[in-house]
């Protein structure tokens, strides 16, 4: 690496801009497109601006019921962020010890990540009908959507602990702590970042979920079944009002995380960690 | 270890593992199972025949299909390759402030976490017959007529695939490239080796287990998908995965399930192949 930056650097940028613009740039035209005249269609130009398809959404018969699948995703993502911490944390902890078995869970974890997603909704929806129970979103589409984001969280968890230094919880310890308080009040606020990290993975991958809902989620629709029915019958700019407020959640929650962890650092920058402070 | 801290620790790590059993393991055995059951049109008959797998085996369509998929999978793996890896190459090696590279980096990670479904639905405004792509050629006068292969077609297909899953390789690949220690590089350097010598001498080898996590990720999202074919190809090409939904709305579930079947094991082989490269507990 040179000081002065050659060619190179400048040939590599421009791939990275044209990179970026390639990720974006779609995103960015439905999101200008959903603001359409009354009269505007799916494509360029504009007729006029408006929020007219915005209003659109909300009424019932229009589109189907996307404030329900909206609220039942909601409710989803949030239940999946939870149970993904604890449950990825949980499992964090154990694995820093080499117990009998690790390599069975360790390995049942990467399986769930790279079969199909396509398998386990088939597998799941099956299940449920061989003994003869009823799919529901709160049921077997959560299970479904646990098999997705507890094996992020697992690795992330790994990669967490592997750089957390022990030597915390054993000046705990020997200060008195039981094993109770040495993780709540030293491990945990260690590791908020990160836990927070692991919620977003958590939520939004349960949110945006689509192949593991499609045998799992029964009667009722989540928001991406929707969206994905919606694209089949629906040949209007409301599609795209559907795509930015969706992409307006999902950009929200990234915003609430990131902001969260930069108040932390900050807040850690100017007075150490609050390990121990919370007692 | 002391048994009450192994109790502790299989406590901690039971939640995690139930899920795994319930929503995977299990789940996986009932398609096996099925996968051997008869079935008419009404309903899903106990038994143990081979006719699933025979009338899928011997049907060319299932071949073509397959072929198909493992096309699509195979070009969306070289492209998604060859752009991961500059990109983090990019961010790893131009990139000189900590802060910028972490910032690129958020750049090209938050569409992850956006819908699948929308980021697709967004290229019908740029591919469509008067789509931007089009008028912009047209208005050029590079073309005369709209070009109909751009929205709905297997060209469509690809591009969304590498829109929605470069990010799978830039991430593992850039971690990678970060755990690179630069004296290395300046060794290769020192020793008379082009730029060009270095990143094929030193850089990819050191790579690899990165390129394998992303080409993982992306060779399995793709041999199992059914959505971004249905989409993007607006149902004029074929997946196993669109196959087996066609089969499920039959109501031929063991018919889906033997299909399913053979489809795991092809992603299981092709996994374990890349899995010699790289041992993945080592890499975290």
């Amino acid at each position: 690496m040179n000081r002065r930056r050659g060619p190179a650097f400048w040939c590599l940028a421009a791939f990275f801009g044209l990179f970026v613009l390639f990720l974006y740039g779609p995103t960015l035209t439905i999101l200008v497109l959903s603001f359409q005249g009354p009269s505007g269609g799916l494509t360029f130009p504009m007729n006029g601006v408006s929020l007219h398809w915005f209003g659109n959404l909300f009424e019932k018969q229009m589109v189907g019921d996307f404030a329900g699948s909206l609220r039942r995703s909601m409710i989803l993502g949030v239940a999946a962020m939870l149970v993904t911490v604890v449950a990825s944390f949980m499992a964090g902890l154990a694995f820093r010890t080499r117990f009998r078995g690790s390599t069975i869970v360790f390995y049942l974890a990467i399986a769930s990540l790279i079969v199909p997603s396509i398998l386990i909704s088939l597998g799941i929806g099956l299940l449920f009908r061989v003994l003869g129970w009823e799919a529901a979103w709160y049921s077997s589409a959560f299970g479904a959507h646990l098999t997705w984001t507890l094996p992020f969280g697992l690795l992330i968890m790994f990669a967490v602990f592997n750089r957390f230094d022990r030597r915390y919880e054993e000046a705990a310890r020997d200060l008195g702590a039981t094993s109770w308080q040495t993780i709540r009040h030293v491990v945990i606020p260690i590791l908020l970042p990160s836990l927070i990290g692991v919620g977003l993975f958590g939520f939004t991958l349960s949110y945006d979920e689509f192949s593991r809902s499609l045998y799992t989620s029964g009667t009722f629709n989540t928001l991406p079944l929707e969206i994905y029915g919606m694209t089949t019958n629906v040949t209007t700019p409301v599609l795209y009002a559907l795509g930015t407020v969706t992409t307006g959640v999902s950009f929200l929650v990234i915003g609430i995380a990131l902001v969260s962890v930069i108040v932390l650092r900050r807040r850690r920058a100017r007075h150490g960690s609050d390990a121990g402070k919370a007692a | 270890m002391s048994r009450v801290s192994a109790w502790v620790t299989y406590l901690q790590v039971a939640p995690l593992t139930l899920v795994f059993l319930l929503f995977l393991v299990v789940p996986i055995a009932t398609i096996v199972v099925v996968s051997f059951f008869d079935y008419n049109t009404t309903q899903i008959i106990p038994a143990f025949l081979l006719q699933n797998y025979e009338e899928l085996l011997t049907s060319p369509v299932t071949w073509r299909t397959y072929l198909q998929t493992i096309e699509f999978a195979a070009i969306t793996w070289l492209l998604t390759l060859l752009i991961g890896f500059t990109v983090a190459y990019f961010l790893a090696f131009h990139v000189r402030s900590a802060t910028w590279q972490t910032v690129l980096f958020l750049v090209c990670t938050i569409p992850f976490w956006t819908s699948n479904v929308i980021r697709m639905i967004s290229w019908i405004p740029f591919l469509g017959r008067n789509g931007l792509a089009n008028m912009t050629l047209l208005q050029l006068g590079l073309i005369d007529q709209p070009l109909e292969f751009l929205l709905f077609s297997d060209f469509a297909v690809v591009l969304a695939y590498v829109h929605l899953y470069t990010l799978f390789m830039v991430v593992p690949i850039f971690n990678s490239m970060m755990r690179i220690d630069r004296s290395l590089l300046e060794a290769a350097r020192d020793a008379g080796a082009s730029g060009w010598q270095t990143l094929w001498n030193v850089i990819v080898p050191l790579c690899k287990p990165g390129i394998a996590i992303g080409s993982i990720f992306v060779v399995t999202i793709v041999m199992g998908d059914f959505v971004t074919v249905r989409l993007m190809s607006g149902g004029q090409t074929a997946s196993v995965g669109l196959m087996m939904m066609n089969a499920m709305s039959l109501l031929q579930y063991p018919a889906a399930a033997a299909n399913a079947v053979i489809l795991l094991l092809l992603v299981l082989f092709t996994v374990a192949a890349m899995m010699r490269i790289v041992d993945i507990r080592k890499e975290l």
